[in-house]
């Protein structure tokens, strides 16, 4: 991450100065700034609404009960999670919320899965492989049907916008389990 | 057939809301004060992801406003052009894991210039719906637990984000 934020951030500054982007340089980057404030608040109001629901979810023991039920599926994927601890849940909301497309829903579900990974690493601060599972399964983007892209579609007079929805279904699909097996080539290299 | 799929990813949250409340309540929950408790943890995460996100928003910013996206753009796309590629859908491989708000707009664009039915709009709405995000995902879920050793993750995804373009453009060409 280090040497990619330096080659984005040093590279746009070299072309600024060649292009004589300078001042629309300068103005993107208090932009940048201003986007992650209003993302932020945004994120504060939906995060704050699903911490309520899953502490709720904890305090009556379904929790346990959810994950439980989906141990089987999950522990296929992430290997050194315990019984039925609660991450299983997390992650099983978080998978369902996006295959939905439910935006407002998998954020927030998939920030309550990284804590309770979380909970399971001895060597905080460092990435465990749970976690990176995990999140090459969200940026994978698995989604049953494109709502958005099917809104603008349809917005602009296509004949027939669903017909996006079956390509889209199959080129999830196998760019998801291609990461996965990209995963599991770099923890071969890598041996851990 | 899709309105029905679309009217129950709507039923969804609320009925899982209601359940877990039921469900609470059944088990001799304070559900209310359980909530409050709950939301409390909400600007502590965010106050951790927020430091994260303004990092990599100022340098993506940066990055397209300075020209710079746009040299990237024209060298994929000579590098590219045996495969015949529409330049619209290699502009959306390049930016949708940069940025969703940027992606849509593109999108929303590409759809106008070209026309609804256009192999660039076809090809655009595949890479659209099948990639995501990736550097908001990174940001987000590695700052939700103040991740800084993050190994390898980052050559997976932008591997991963690769081959799901070249996935995408594959499968439009089949389709269409």
């Amino acid at each position: 991450m280090n040497v990619l934020w330096l080659i984005l951030l040093s590279v746009g500054i070299v072309f600024a100065i060649f292009t004589g982007n300078l001042e629309a340089f300068t103005k993107s980057i208090f932009d940048g700034a201003k986007s992650a404030v209003e993302i932020s608040l945004y994120l504060l109001g939906i995060v704050s609404v699903w911490m309520g629901i899953t502490r709720v979810l904890e305090d009556s023991g379904l929790i346990y009960r959810i994950a439980h039920l989906f141990k089987p599926i999950i522990c296929r994927l992430f290997k050194n999670i315990p019984g039925d601890h609660p991450s299983i849940t997390a992650i099983t909301l978080n998978v369902l919320a996006n295959l939905f497309g439910l935006g407002n829903a998998a954020t927030p579900l998939g920030i309550k899965a990284m804590q309770e990974l979380d909970a399971l690493n001895e060597d905080k601060g460092t990435i465990t492989p749970e976690m990176m599972t995990f999140i090459v399964l969200n940026t994978a983007s698995i989604q049953l049907i494109p709502f958005s892209v099917i809104g603008i579609l349809a917005n602009y007079g296509h004949r027939n916008p669903a017909a996006v929805v079956l390509p889209v279904l199959i080129a999830t699909a196998i760019s998801a389990m291609t990461a996965l097996l990209v995963l599991a080539i770099f923890r071969k290299v890598f041996k851990c | 057939m899709l309105k029905n799929v679309e009217y129950i990813s709507l039923l969804i949250i609320p009925l899982f809301i209601l359940f877990t409340v039921l469900y609470g309540t059944f088990k001799k929950v304070r559900v209310y004060d359980s909530f409050v408790t709950g939301a409390k943890e909400g600007p502590a995460i965010i106050l951790n992801i927020f430091p994260y996100l303004v990092t990599i928003f100022v340098a993506i910013k940066g990055f397209q406003a300075s020209g710079a996206f746009d040299y990237v753009k024209d060298a994929f796309y000579s590098l590219f052009a045996f495969l015949d590629i529409p330049i619209e859908a290699v502009s959306m491989a390049i930016i949708k894991p940069l940025s969703g708000s940027a992606s849509t707009a593109l999108f929303t664009d590409i759809v106008k210039t070209t026309g609804a039915d256009s192999m660039a709009t076809q090809m655009s709405a595949v890479i659209m719906g099948s990639a995501e995000t990736t550097f908001y995902v990174l940001a987000v879920y590695l700052g939700a637990v103040s991740i800084k050793k993050t190994r390898y993750l980052v050559p997976v995804c932008l591997v991963s984000d690769f081959v799901g373009i070249a996935v995408a453009v594959v499968v439009t060409r089949w389709f269409f």
